[in-house]
């Protein structure tokens, strides 16, 4: 897997986690791989794969199920829709709207 | 665990290691990582009771490694960047090898040999030597040894195996398992070592989690230059930079910039971590 070099690592696993369950491809009750089984799919240290599960863990996305493993929680689509938009319109928005200014793009040259 | 308290090491006067104290946690993967000639490979063979400490002590659950007691033995394994090609198919080697280790498990081994896209019915003498370093690398893993020292693993994998090295690696250790990688190829074990180790000549400059890390220095990929930065580097596209954190904002480490920041600013970045 390629990184952006921006974001901890963490954080974009967490990410592409939240966007297969935007996308569907992940309900709420599926089971999601072990934090090994994530680390080895990935090749990023089972740590790094712990945090990841960790965050998504506090926010609400997924739970454990102790000695079972880890499954999408109820209502993470909401949580992970929530989260992410805040995400995108704080962080990616004003840099689009930044780019657009230079470049000279008007939203309504493109947005109908 | 593993505590090296005050550890030295020379050849005749020629002083290799001095003083060096380190911790090594349980279930870790960590990156040793130092430039060359700061003894590396030296400490490494010193935590595998190859070589007898000259000053200090190292200690593994409780004993000396250089006693060479098989039952700590055969709970190490040490992968050296050179390694010999017996005249034999891998299986028969590790088959008849494997036995010396507490946990070895064959069929693991022909599990990651087949990971790593190696044949394990191939005489190692006429495996090229990307072939043998994946075959010794995975013997290493199928040991299930407590401890495994790697000295440069990735040396001689092709591309592809590199990134199938870190996924092994990941996937084929348990948390009872500790990693301590040696490598200069900072990007070859990105994403994969934590915590990460700098040695220098004679020092332990850093020794930290990669959250650790990324709660103190910020790594920032931008287009303008930072005057407090402690390194920075003109990239295509801008630079990157290596700055104190206080506000505590998170980024991704980058680990040949911090290794850059490390050795410019040794006095400074030892008493940030010691804090």
């Amino acid at each position: 897997m390629e990184f952006n070099q921006n974001k901890p690592i963490y954080l974009q696993i967490a990410d592409g986690i939240s966007e297969r369950i935007l996308s569907g491809e992940l309900k709420e009750g599926d089971r999601i791989l072990s934090v090994r089984e994530l680390g080895g799919e990935l090749g990023v240290n089972p740590n790094t794969a712990m945090r990841s599960y960790e965050k998504l863990t506090a926010d609400g996305i997924i739970y454990n199920q102790r000695g079972i493993g880890y499954f999408v929680a109820e209502g993470a689509k909401k949580i992970a829709l929530d989260r992410m938009r805040a995400e995108f319109l704080q962080d990616e928005l004003p840099q689009i709207l930044r780019k657009m200014e230079l470049l000279e793009i008007k939203p309504s040259d493109y947005l109908k | 665990m593993i505590t090296i308290k005050e550890l030295g090491f020379s050849y005749g006067s020629n002083v290799v290691l001095k003083d060096i104290s380190l911790n090594l946690e349980e279930g870790r993967i960590y990156g040793l990582l130092g430039e060359n000639g700061v003894g590396k490979t030296t400490l490494l063979t010193l935590l595998a009771g190859l070589k007898k400490t000259t000053s200090g002590t190292i200690d593994i659950d409780g004993r000396n490694p250089f006693d060479r007691q098989p039952s700590l033995l055969s709970n190490i394994y040490y992968l050296p960047d050179e390694v010999p090609a017996p005249r034999r198919a891998a299986i028969g080697f590790a088959r008849d090898n494997g036995q010396y280790w507490e946990k070895f498990d064959l069929t693991k081994f022909s599990e990651i040999m087949k990971v790593l896209d190696t044949d394990e019915n191939q005489r190692m003498d006429h495996m090229s030597y990307g072939q043998l370093k994946k075959t010794m690398i995975s013997f290493a893993l199928a040991t299930n040894a407590r401890y495994m020292f790697m000295d440069e693993p990735t040396n001689g994998l092709d591309i592809p195996s590199k990134a199938q090295f870190r996924k092994a690696v990941s996937k084929y250790t348990s948390d009872e398992s500790t990693l301590l990688i040696s490598t200069h190829q900072a990007r070859d074990l990105e994403a994969i070592i934590d915590p990460i180790i700098i040695l220098d000549r004679q020092d332990v400059l850093l020794n930290a989690s990669i959250g650790e890390i990324t709660e103190k220095l910020y790594f920032d990929y931008g287009t303008e230059i930072d005057p407090d930065a402690l390194y920075s580097e003109m990239v295509p596209g801008g630079c990157i930079q290596v700055t104190p954190n206080p506000s505590g904002a998170e980024s991704k480490v980058n680990i040949e910039a911090l290794f850059n920041a490390v050795l410019l600013h040794k006095s400074e970045i030892k008493e940030m971590f010691n804090k």
